[in-house]
């Protein structure tokens, strides 16, 4: 669906957004979303270059994620949530300066070192929720294998501790907001410092909470998984709920294979710097 | 159907008073801590503070409340109560709990007092078409209660907090911007008990005499503001709450939103009406569509008489006009 058009559409990377899902799977997803690819601008009418951004929909169908995230959900948090999104950054941005750049680039300018800028909320939810999307499957879930799994059993004792992290950190998380499991780019605790004498026993994952429409792309860090905590996201399923829309989310739906590329690109990006 | 009640003094005063009032019907009388305020405007129920004495009063026109008929004290008995008393005592309201320092007694075994669970003056199926059913069980059942269990469980571990009214928990809770861990429980029982009593059924339409005036001194007209609310409502970004607050120092009116639990009060200031911003209460209902939430709150929602009665309990703190000082 819209798979050729998206070709010549500005995307966050180049690849293409198929609705087959598996197979093609790692290909289908953005997988270094935080890279600032080359964009590609759709030429509109006279001559005139505009570049905005799409809205991609979800890797799968929406009834596919039943009956955890029911179908209404989606249509609700796709369909008017991050559409609005899309939209309302389009016309924040449209004839700045901003209009050229990367929906990253946009989300880390304007957000301004902390004293965020207007579009800085739309840019950041556009971007997040194209990440939620892509972090989920149908018949997710489970645990990571392979060399993901080990690192998370390394820096956080074992997966069921990095599971009752993740699972505290979305369920207090006050208000709107989201959880991540990030890949820290550098493995100090402390703010922007970087770490003087990286060694391989750093810890490199961490879980991060973070409110409304922050977004650890703003810390120079690599996102890798991210459960979006905003109550539009499971009202309509789960109502006051929360921690069971996180277990279930912890279950049956993480696109474990999107989170290991992820991890890859995450590795590759760091040792670059 | 109507009720024609008339009352008797009981007191040493001779002139017998007669308060006949016809157009009492059910769920039309807004409850507000001991208050009932009659839709019709003219007519209240004041109570003592454990609601087992009720005084009739006559509502004179601008903000204020003139002739206490205080000599009149109406029977738990009497119809005029219906359900609505009957039910608070049973559901055991929110007692003032007395104020301890830290220093104080330690409580004896057995005695628990905690905060309860306030009911909407209204049942939770008055606010149809404009806020189904279904939200009120949910936010109110569920969003509410949790909260309060949750507080009551932070209480229940005797930390110092124990001991302080509500308004005072919250206050203490905030601790000038950085919030103890009962202030978002504390905060958001304190913003629903607040929300909850800023609505009724049949409620919209405007303000009346002083209130009005004084929306029209601070804002220009009753549309301005109105027009304000929506759009402070309209683009509140993540969760939070929109207040018609009226501010101590600067002694006017003002449209101010909040984030999350953040409440007015914290600033000392005297909010007059709310309106919840979390997605939780308009999800349901109207999915994304937060104008059309706040538009219909404002034109179906909202209890003018409350802020009335707010803003005229807000006179006895903040000057809001020159004194009028009788000339001998």
């Amino acid at each position: 669906m819209c798979a050729a058009t998206a070709a010549t559409a500005v995307s966050l990377s180049s690849a293409f957004v198929s609705h087959e899902g598996s197979n093609g799977g790692l290909k289908s997803i953005s997988v270094a979303p935080w890279k600032s690819k080359q964009r590609q601008v759709r030429r509109a009418g006279a001559g005139v270059i505009s570049a905005k951004f799409d809205l991609k929909p979800p890797p799968y169908p929406f009834n596919a994620l039943e009956p955890h995230m029911s179908k209404s959900t989606i249509e609700l948090h796709w369909g008017k949530h991050h559409r609005a999104y899309v939209d309302n950054l389009n016309k924040q941005i449209d004839g700045t300066e901003l209009d050229e750049k990367s929906l990253e680039d946009v989300v880390r300018i304007t957000y301004n070192k902390g004293d965020p800028l207007p579009a800085f909320n739309n840019a950041a939810q556009a971007w997040n929720h194209e990440f939620f999307w892509e972090s989920m499957k149908p018949d997710g879930g489970g645990k990571p294998s392979g060399e993901l799994l080990a690192r998370i059993e390394k820096d956080f004792g074992s997966f069921d501790n990095f599971a009752s992290e993740f699972k505290t950190a979305a369920a207090t998380q006050f208000g709107s907001g989201w959880a991540w499991l990030v890949y820290k780019s550098d493995s100090l605790e402390v703010g922007n410092a970087v770490n003087p004498k990286p060694s391989d026993n750093d810890k490199k994952l961490a879980v991060v909470k973070t409110p409304n429409a922050v977004t650890p792309l703003v810390w120079n860090d690599y996102p890798l998984l991210t459960i979006d905590v905003w109550e539009h996201a499971y009202y309509l399923d789960y109502q006051n709920r929360r921690p069971d829309f996180i277990s279930i989310f912890m279950e049956k739906l993480i696109n474990w294979d999107a989170v290991n590329a992820r991890y890859e690109a995450a590795k590759a990006a760091a040792q670059q710097q | 159907h109507s009720y024609s009640v008339t009352y008797k003094r009981r007191t040493p005063c001779t002139k017998p008073l007669d308060l006949t009032h016809t157009h009492f019907r059910k769920n039309l009388f807004v409850a507000v801590e001991n208050w009932k305020f009659c839709a019709c405007s003219t007519f209240a129920l004041h109570s003592c503070l454990h609601l087992t004495c009720w005084k009739a009063v006559v509502l004179e026109p601008g903000i204020g409340i003139s002739k206490m008929a205080s000599c009149t004290t109406i029977p738990i008995s009497s119809p005029l109560h219906a359900n609505d008393l009957s039910q608070r005592m049973i559901n055991s309201p929110t007692l003032p709990l007395q104020k301890r320092g830290h220093l104080g007694l330690k409580r004896g075994p057995g005695i628990v007092a905690y905060y309860g669970l306030r009911k909407p003056p209204y049942d939770l199926d008055a606010l149809e078409p404009y806020m189904s059913k279904k939200t009120l069980e949910c936010h109110w059942g569920e969003y509410h209660r949790g909260h309060l269990e949750a507080l009551n469980k932070h209480l229940s571990r005797n930390d110092v907090l124990y001991g302080y009214t509500m308004d005072e928990l919250v206050k203490v809770a905030y601790n000038y911007g950085n919030p103890f861990a009962e202030f978002n429980d504390a905060a958001q029982v304190w913003n629903h008990d607040f929300f909850w009593e800023s609505m009724q059924p049949g409620g919209g339409d405007s303000p009346q005499l002083g209130l009005l005036k004084q929306i029209e001194k601070d804002f220009g007209s009753f549309t301005d503001f109105r027009e304000k609310f929506i759009e402070e409502a309209s683009t509140l970004f993540g969760s939070g709450w929109v207040w018609l607050v009226l501010k101590r120092k600067e002694k006017r009116l003002e449209v101010v939103k909040t984030l999350n639990a953040v409440t007015p009060i914290v600033w000392d200031d005297i909010p007059l009406l709310c309106l919840d911003m979390w997605e939780h209460a308009y999800c349901l209902d109207y999915q994304d569509d937060k104008a059309t939430y706040a538009t219909v709150f404002m034109d179906h929602l909202v209890s003018w008489h409350v802020a009335t009665l707010r803003i005229l309990r807000a006179q006895a703190f903040v000057n809001l006009g020159e004194p009028k000082i009788p000339v001998a």
